[in-house]
């Protein structure tokens, strides 16, 4: 197993919007949704999973119903609201910008160092 | 979900919370057995990736978003169940509190719209009142004085003058005596209020010989027109004349200038004979009142009227008595309502604050006393990792909490004290009807509250959460001085220095009152009972013959008769003065044949019948009284007071000397004999010169006069039967103001009376506060020294050595106490001055009395834990370590 590296600040809460803009899921689901996706690459900090889900079903980002499972569990599931799709639709882009100028800063000082 | 909402359900939240963490582990462990671990193996794993799960809660109970309110709530609720541990504790420290809370908001509620709040009119800054100047002191204006700055001045939008009119109203039922008063057109929309219904005055009804006609109060409309809504236009009939009713005020207009005056008439002086200097319109009579223009204050206008009065012009010509040579004085409207009250008031609000301030102490001081039994408790949370912000606000918490019981209790004080206050309330006391507990007095008692709480609170919690733990739980088991002790006697000699502020102002008013009351009036106020009768009407209109055939005279005299002949009294007589009634309009010039011509000098003038002296007890020093035969076709004779003889004649008799009492082209008065002085204005002021003549010598008779009845028995059960009699010869002249002299002498000690009432009150609360803290402190401190207490009488100190050494502690705080609390009474009887009479700001008697009073109920409460420290036995105190 390759040494996995610990999640940038604040991603966190954009990842568990995307999986919650999939479908109602659970919170030990979108644990292993991330891990799998991530292809185990990035440590997902379990303790932290939950203060996050909630701190976004206060900001009305999600919302969430018991429900049960398919192995007839009652399990609390969280779904995205219209507010919460919106930020998903602004983060996402905001993390896209972020992330291509990141790449082109670091191509550009490769090229400056020769 | 809203905030409280969440907080509302957060026992269900964490319910799913604790269910939602537990599937999360169950799934997880599932996952790991299917991947071939061990059941014990996959839960541990399960529970290390999620991580401590008090730890996760609290996460997500912060992400939440309720986290302050419900830490305030425990909080709140730890301080109620610690609270409820110490029932005796906490009783004392919230009565104590309520008492300061409730006392001084009663106050405040009682100060606040007299001293405080803006007047009940719009822009009320804006209204002033402009007064003449006569020997330095404020004078009424004269008419045409009014009406040259009316004309002139520009700093004003309107100016308007008033005085009293009091007509009758007669009917089916007894005859009524309205309070009113006649004012200038302009005077409403000075107040700038308008009436609710009809119009206001117009420039057209105020001129001379103009229609009559009258605005009503409410009050006046409900009580005596049953509120018809058709009233305007109606004629009513008032002192024989005929009046139209053209507006009726607004039920919330409040009259401060007159709060009585019920009705209200257009004055309609003649502006015109302004060089005929021998009419009412130059009299100094009228009260003048202005309301200023935005944007000007009353210096500005002080000083435009100034300049008006320096520059005469000749359209308005002057009377030499109404020149404004000296300048005109203008004052805002409050400080005319407030000026004779104001330093009473607020030496009683300084008094209550100062029990404020020693139940506060006193509060304190149980908490720093509560703080060292509980240090165990504090230390042990400490260790338990509790930090020194959380522990200072669990103690603010419940130190807070002690102040809102405090407070509720308090609300309750404050409203029965306040209907205590408004029933003791001396009859100088404006805006009494304005006085009820409003929005203001809740803020009041709610930011005291607060206060209260914050500041009590921080001296114990900060005391408390400076112990080191380990020393801290070292005392769980042993008992040693602490530093706190100093804190704690340090607001004993704060409170026993406060307790002496009071205890001495009080005493300098009780002081004062006995020599009020030891004052003698001139008279025997006992068994006496007086009444004001008024004539009303065009038969008593000017009579220019004999004054005995006037309606007027005749009337009077009849009315005597008829009282006279009432069973019960012993003897009768009418005065056109009655001594202590608060009558204005008493005093007249007097010159004597002696004087150089043209130099009078003012005197109280009494019109009276020969049995005025004998119903009143106003002793004869010399001469005779007057008599039945001092007739109008007699020699006019006059009595005069023994001052006035005193000061005039000296050692020479009096008697057989002329005087002129009023106009100088009367015939002269032989004096003919001299009585005692009488107190006219109040028992504290000392204006002893008098003249009486009869009512037939006279050059016209009062249209009001004053029967005073000497009865056998209870003076005040005639009024009915001797009323009756004066209906009996004319049934339409009303009866006003019955009073017993003695309700008169009680009535004008009122004010003095009412603060002592308040200062006695608050210096025994603050005695008994004081003494309490000092109790508390010293059997404190003998319990802590229990054990050095045991040592000392092992190694062979007697219980007399132990009684004197706490008594000696206990004393030296009150000795230091008095020394500081000396100084602030010094400083505080300043702003009694007013208030004494025939002592001394610093009578020494009175501080004296306050230091035993102080140091006997001290020594009392240090006797009592010096005795238990006396009878300590060494043997278990030594054994118990």
């Amino acid at each position: 197993m390759t040494s996995k590296s610990d999640l940038p600040q604040g991603t966190l809460d954009l990842l568990i919007l995307k999986v919650a803009a999939l479908g109602p899921v659970h919170g030990y689901a979108i644990a292993q949704r991330l891990q799998q996706v991530s292809r185990d690459v990035v440590q997902v900090p379990q303790g932290s999973l939950y203060p996050a889900l909630h701190r976004l079903e206060n900001r009305g980002l999600l919302a969430a119903d018991w429900k049960d499972t398919e192995t007839g569990r009652e399990a609390k599931f969280y779904r995205l609201t219209r507010k919460g799709r919106a930020q998903l639709g602004t983060e996402a882009a905001s993390w896209q910008r972020l992330t291509q100028a990141v790449g082109l800063i670091l191509k550009m000082s490769e090229g400056g160092a020769e | 979900m809203s905030w409280w909402h969440r907080f509302w359900r957060r026992g269900q939240m964490e319910e799913q919370l604790e269910k939602e963490l537990h599937f999360h582990l169950d799934e997880q462990t599932a996952d790991l057995v299917a991947h071939g671990l061990a059941p014990e193996e996959a839960r541990r794993l399960a529970r290390l990736w999620l991580g401590g799960p008090e730890q996760v809660k609290e996460e997500c109970r912060d992400a939440r978003g309720t986290r302050w309110l419900e830490d305030l709530l425990q909080d709140c609720q730890y301080a109620l169940r610690t609270l409820r541990q110490r029932p005796g504790f906490t009783a004392v420290s919230v009565l104590t509190l309520a008492l300061g809370i409730g006392a001084s908001t009663a106050i405040f509620s009682a100060v606040n719209p007299i001293l405080f709040e803006p007047l009940p009119y719009p822009n009320a800054g804006r209204i002033t009142m402009i007064w003449d100047i006569f020997q330095g002191l404020r004078s009424d204006v004269t008419f045409h004085t009014y009406r040259e700055l009316a004309e002139r001045s520009r700093s004003f939008e309107a100016i308007a003058v008033m005085k009293p009119w009091q007509p009758t109203m007669t009917g089916p039922a007894e005859p009524e005596r309205i309070d009113g008063q006649s004012v200038s057109a302009r005077y409403f929309r000075v107040l700038g209020v308008s009436p609710a219904l009809g119009r206001d005055f117009q420039e057209s009804d105020d001129r001379f010989r103009g229609p009559r006609v009258v605005i009503l109060s409410d009050a006046l409309w409900r009580r005596r027109f049953a509120g018809d809504s058709a009233i305007l236009g109606r004629q009513v009939r008032f002192d024989d004349d005929i009046y139209t009713v053209i507006g009726v005020m607004p039920r919330v207009f409040e009259n401060v200038l007159d709060p009585s005056a019920e009705l209200w008439s257009p004055l309609q002086y003649d502006a015109r004979h302004i060089t005929d200097l021998d009419t009412t319109e130059w009299g100094h009579h009228l009260r003048m009142a202005g309301r200023l223009r935005p944007g000007i204050g009353t210096e500005q206008a002080k000083r435009e009227l100034d300049a008006i009065a320096h520059t005469p012009v000749p359209e308005f010509p002057r009377a030499r008595w109404a020149a404004v040579k000296n300048g005109l004085i203008v004052d805002s409207l409050q400080d005319e309502v407030t000026r004779g009250v104001k330093p009473a008031l607020l030496a009683v609000l300084g008094a209550v604050l100062l029990v404020l301030a020693i139940a506060c102490v006193n509060v304190t001081n149980l908490l720093l006393a509560r703080g060292a039994q509980r240090r165990g408790e504090f230390a042990m949370r400490v260790a338990l990792g509790a930090g020194r912000t959380r522990l200072i606000r669990q103690l603010l918490t419940e130190s807070l909490v002690l102040a809102s019981l405090g407070g509720v209790l308090g609300m309750v004080v404050a409203e029965f004290g306040l209907r205590g206050l408004i029933a003791l309330s001396p009859p100088e006391l404006p805006r009494v009807s304005a006085i009820a507990v409003d929005g203001a007095v809740f803020a009041f008692a709610f930011g005291m509250t607060t206060l209260i709480g914050l500041v009590v609170g921080l001296i114990p919690a900060l005391d408390a959460s400076r112990s080191d733990p380990q020393t801290g739980l070292r005392q769980i088991s042993r008992q040693t001085v602490s530093g706190h002790q100093l804190t704690r006697r340090t607001l004993v000699v704060a409170e026993v220095a406060l307790a002496l502020v009071l205890l001495v102002s009080a005493g300098l008013l009780l002081r004062s009152l006995e020599r009020l009351f030891a004052v003698a009036p001139g008279f025997d106020a006992s068994h006496v009972l007086t009444m004001q009768v008024q004539t009303s009407g065009h038969r008593f209109d000017e009579f220019r013959g004999e004054i005995e055939n006037s309606a007027r005279f005749r009337f009077f005299a009849q009315a005597l008769e008829a009282a006279r002949g009432v069973p019960g009294v012993n003897a009768a007589g009418f005065t056109s003065l009655l001594p202590l009634s608060g009558e204005q309009n008493g005093t007249y010039g007097v010159s004597f044949e002696s004087d150089p011509p043209g130099n009078g000098y003012n005197i109280f003038r009494y019109v009276v019948t020969p049995g005025y002296f004998a119903s009143m007890g106003i002793a004869l020093r010399r001469g005779r009284l007057l008599n039945e035969r001092d007739t109008a076709g007699a020699p006019a004779a006059v009595l005069i007071s023994e001052s006035l003889a005193r000061r005039k004649f000296g050692s020479q008799d009096p008697i057989g000397q002329r005087v002129h009492v009023g106009p100088m082209n009367r015939p002269w008065h032989t004096i003919v004999g001299v009585v005692g002085d009488v107190k006219q204005t109040s028992l504290a002021v000392s204006e002893p010169d008098a003249a009486y003549i009869t009512t037939n010598q006279t050059w016209y008779v009062d249209d009001a006069m004053s029967l005073v009845i000497r009865a056998r028995g209870n003076a005040a059960g005639l009024s009915n039967a001797v009323r009756k009699a004066i209906w009996s010869v004319d049934k339409d002249q009303p009866i006003v103001r019955v009073a017993t002299m003695d309700d008169l002498l009680a009535k004008s000690a009122a004010e003095r009376r009412f603060a002592l009432i308040l200062f006695e009150a608050f210096g025994m609360v603050a005695l008994a506060l004081a003494a309490t803290g000092i109790y508390g402190v010293l059997s404190g401190s003998v319990t802590e020294r229990m054990r050095e207490i045991g040592l000392r009488s092992a190694l062979g100190a007697t219980r007399g050595n132990i009684l004197g050494m706490v008594v000696r502690q206990g004393m030296t705080l009150t000795g230091i106490g008095v020394v500081i609390g000396l100084g602030g009474a010094v400083a505080a009887s300043r702003a009694l001055i007013t208030l004494l009479f025939g002592i001394s700001r610093l009578d020494p008697i009175t501080y004296l009395g306050v230091i035993a009073l102080l140091a006997g109920v001290s020594g009392i409460a240090c006797w009592v834990p010096a005795w238990r420290a006396a009878r300590v036995d060494p043997s278990i105190t030594l054994r118990a370590e």
